[in-house]
């Protein structure tokens, strides 16, 4: 990083002589130190799952969740700072509203990303703002089908089959490619996925997590909801012994 | 700047036409401030429907409504379901105008996915929304711009029936029998006789046959109403909205009644 | 004039992608006297430590009453807290007139933090320097919540902030398993020593610095209870019963009983208070 010090990396609206911005790259940080999250797309429909990093032990399990639901259709994982995902998470519901208040129907998953990264943009225009300090990772089933994007504090918009961000995001997405995921079920995309993030999470380095899942497709009649207990609980057990025969 | 050409040069008198332009384009009226008439709004419904009824019955309520949609005395619309699912514990059923049910439909199911996305488990019940369609009622009155309907608003929710009425003046009331429009003259004395005292063992067959019975009369006796209705019903597993119901009514009685059958004087 | 090149507003990440304007502000929470809340499966509750700018001056207000299903505890700038505070008042009541239901608690907890983010955003307006506990009951049970001028919020089992608010954490962390089936009186003594926790070396908590706030049925020593048993905050004599249930802690000293008696005057008048007196980090605005 030389361009510490220069005063070229203090602003927004400011670029570096070699035509970077750094306050964006700098956002792009605050995603990287932050618990990972992932997105798979598969034949049916959508799972999400969050390495949640759990900073206390008086925390309330399953209370304080990372994954937000932007419509019925429509859902959300972020990494990053969690009141930047929140508010990024406001203004995506204000958008699916919107939609649906023109239209009366539900959104294309591509129309509310677009708007929100537009939204996001704006951030990165003005020494007024700062830039988000999250990726998010939008999922949901529209008439199209299954769709799956992320948004990232540049304000760049990209649809996947598979999605990673946040500290594991690399070895996640390594992972991710080794997946068939046009053949995969949701039911068994849950399991993977959550195979993946136990796989990510360095136990050395890190304080404890929480897998936080959700899934949208055929299965759950095309709401975003987060995946039932059971099915969890199981996909923990699996994950945690595909994690041993790994080692 | 007057922006027909044909004005241009001419004499400020329209009567005067000394170069035979005809025809002539009107020129713009002196403007009017446009509140100098004063602002009208809604002053009655335009497409409607007719009376609902609901009753509270052992496992929760039932509600009916026919499918017609009037524009005045013309039977306009004969497939149009008043009755609307709110969430997974509310059923309202509408009279009045069905512009502004249908706009209220869209408020509420906006509620619905604003409930939803908030993913607390936390969900609006019957009180709820019956509490907030007076809110938006009366607001609209006070503000001299009514939304034309008289609604039914039911449910159940933690174990409890709830039932009652809202209208376009925003009043309020519960009772464990409610009708609008025509049916509170014709049908509410029949469900009072039949529900009163009984809805803790009133039991669905039966509330669906006072009901049926109640549409039944009405259907002789309201001349905006149709043979052809829906019933719904919410337990503690939730709405239930049936598919049109058509009666069979007998008219031959008719014959013999003036101004119906063949006249004979 | 600043610690690093960062640091002079909202608007500047720093190189590692953090935000030092707002950790400052959470710093301002630290420097407000001690507030803890904890909960079990019927009680929610909480305990703060109030200040007093002097010999002259009454103690300062620690809990706030938000709704009948909802009371607040503070730590940092008690402007801050008005406002944040009025803003819930607003909320819990939009809700009641709207839909005629108490306002669910994690909504009222994430309206203040939504609002806090906006400040740690946007040039030109400060984070909030003031952080809140937030007790609150509900279908499912009795609520701990914490929200901090960063904009986050997360609900917790036991939760402590403010001045050395650490050394109550360290309590609560090797207590928080037992709440979960504790009484009211027990809960109340474990909060009172996790609050004890938090006090200069020759410090105790008395009748006239500490306030107690519940959310839950009346305890045995409550008396006048209104039905629905709405938050309700305790101080002055009211708590002396809970400060004699406290054991003394294991200091080798003689141990230290409740300093209150009742001849003691009430908080709120020119009271002799030796709690305070002295007390280094006693400040005008920070409670």
């Amino acid at each position: 990083m030389t361009s510490i010090g220069t005063g070229y990396d203090l602003s927004a609206s400011t670029y570096s002589p070699d035509g970077r911005i750094f306050q964006v790259e700098y956002a792009n940080k605050a995603v990287e130190n932050s618990g990972t999250a992932i997105g798979l797309r598969v034949k049916d429909g959508i799972v999400l799952a969050v390495e949640k990093i759990i900073h206390s032990k008086l925390l309330v399990p399953e209370a304080n969740r990372r994954i937000q639901n932007l419509d019925k259709h429509l859902g959300m994982a972020t990494s990053g700072f969690q009141a930047d995902g929140r508010s990024l998470a406001n203004r995506g519901r204000d958008e699916a509203t919107s939609y649906r208040d023109y239209y009366r129907q539900p959104s294309p998953v591509k129309e509310v990303v677009n708007r929100l990264s537009m939204y996001v943009q704006a951030y990165t225009l003005y020494s007024s703002v700062r830039p988000f300090g999250v990726s998010a990772i939008i999922g949901g089933v529209d008439k199209t089908g299954p769709r799956l994007f992320i948004v990232e504090p540049s304000g760049v918009a990209y649809g996947y089959h598979g999605a990673a961000v946040g500290k594991g995001r690399q070895l996640a997405k390594t992972e991710i490619e080794k997946l068939k995921l046009s053949e995969l079920s949701t039911r068994e995309a849950v399991a993977e996925a959550a195979r993946i993030i136990y796989l990510v999470h360095d136990d050395a380095k890190e304080k404890e997590f929480e897998l936080e899942m959700s899934w949208i497709g055929d299965e759950t009649n095309g709401l975003h909801v987060p995946v039932p207990e059971g099915l969890l609980a199981e996909a923990e057990r699996k994950a945690k012994e595909a994690l041993e025969t790994f080692e | 700047m007057d922006h027909f050409p044909t004005n241009w040069g001419r004499p400020r008198n329209d009567a005067h036409d000394a170069f035979n332009t005809y025809p002539l384009h009107q020129r713009p009226a002196p403007h009017t401030d446009t509140f100098a008439e004063g602002v009208q709004r809604t002053q009655q419904p335009i497409v409607t429907g007719t009376s609902v009824l609901a009753i509270k019955y052992k496992d929760g309520i039932m509600m009916t409504a026919d499918t017609l949609a009037s524009y005045g005395s013309l039977a306009r619309f004969k497939s149009i379901q008043r009755l609307h699912a709110v969430g997974e514990s509310t059923v309202i059923g509408a009279s009045g105008d069905m512009s502004d049910f249908q706009y209220l439909q869209g408020l509420l199911d906006g509620l619905v996915t604003d409930e939803f996305t908030a993913g607390d488990g936390d969900a609006l019940g019957p009180a709820e929304v019956h509490e907030y369609l007076a809110r938006v009622l009366y607001a609209r009155r006070s503000k001299m711009n009514p939304l034309w309907n008289s609604l039914l608003v039911g449910g159940v929710k933690d174990g409890e029936s709830f039932l009652a009425y809202v209208d376009l003046l925003g009043t309020t009331y519960t009772a464990s029998t409610l009708a609008t429009g025509y049916g509170a003259y014709i049908a509410l004395p029949l469900l009072r006789q039949a529900v009163e005292g009984r809805e803790a063992t009133l039991g669905a067959d039966e509330a669906r046959r006072i009901l049926t019975e109640s549409m039944r009369v009405l259907f002789y006796r309201d001349a905006r109403s149709l043979n052809k209705f829906q019933i719904a019903t919410v337990t503690a597993a939730g709405v239930d909205i049936s598919e049109p119901i058509v009666l069979d009514t007998a008219w031959g009685f008719a014959e013999g009644i003036r101004g119906y059958g063949g006249q004979t004087q | 004039m600043f610690r690093n090149t960062y640091d002079s507003d909202n608007t500047v990440f720093s190189p590692q992608g953090r935000l030092h304007q707002v950790e400052y502000a959470l710093e301002a929470v630290k420097q407000g006297s001690a507030a803890v809340g904890l909960r079990s499966k019927t009680h929610a509750i909480l305990l703060a430590l109030k200040r007093s700018t002097g010999e002259l001056a009454s103690y300062q207000q620690k809990m706030y009453r938000i709704d009948d299903h909802v009371g607040i505890a503070i730590a940092g700038l008690t402007s801050d807290a008005r406002v944040l505070s009025n803003f819930m008042r607003q909320q819990a009541m939009s809700s009641r007139m709207v839909f005629n239901r108490p306002i669910p608690v994690n909504r009222l907890v994430s309206s203040i933090a939504d609002k806090a983010q906006v400040n740690t955003q946007e040039y030109g307006r400060r984070p909030y320097g003031v952080g809140f506990l937030v007790i609150g009951g509900d279908k499912t049970g009795p609520h701990l919540y914490e929200f901090s001028p960063s904009g986050n919020s997360y609900e917790y089992y036991a939760m402590s902030i403010g001045a050395r608010s650490q050394s109550a954490k360290t309590y609560l962390e090797k207590h928080y398993e037992k709440f979960v089936d504790c009484n009211l009186e027990d809960l109340i003594r474990h909060g009172l020593h996790a609050l004890r926790e938090t006090l200069q070396q020759d410090k105790e908590l008395t009748i006239n610095n500490t306030s107690i706030g519940i959310i839950g049925p009346a305890g045995e020593h409550e008396r006048n209870v209104p039905s629905g048993s709405p938050f309700r905050i305790l101080e002055g004599e009211a708590i002396d019963v809970y400060l004699k249930t406290m054991v003394p802690k294991d200091t080798g000293e003689a141990p230290a009983p409740a300093a209150a008696t009742g001849d003691e005057p009430p908080a709120g008048e020119a009271a002799p208070a030796p709690p305070a007196g002295g007390d280094g980090d006693v400040q005008m605005s920070e409670d």
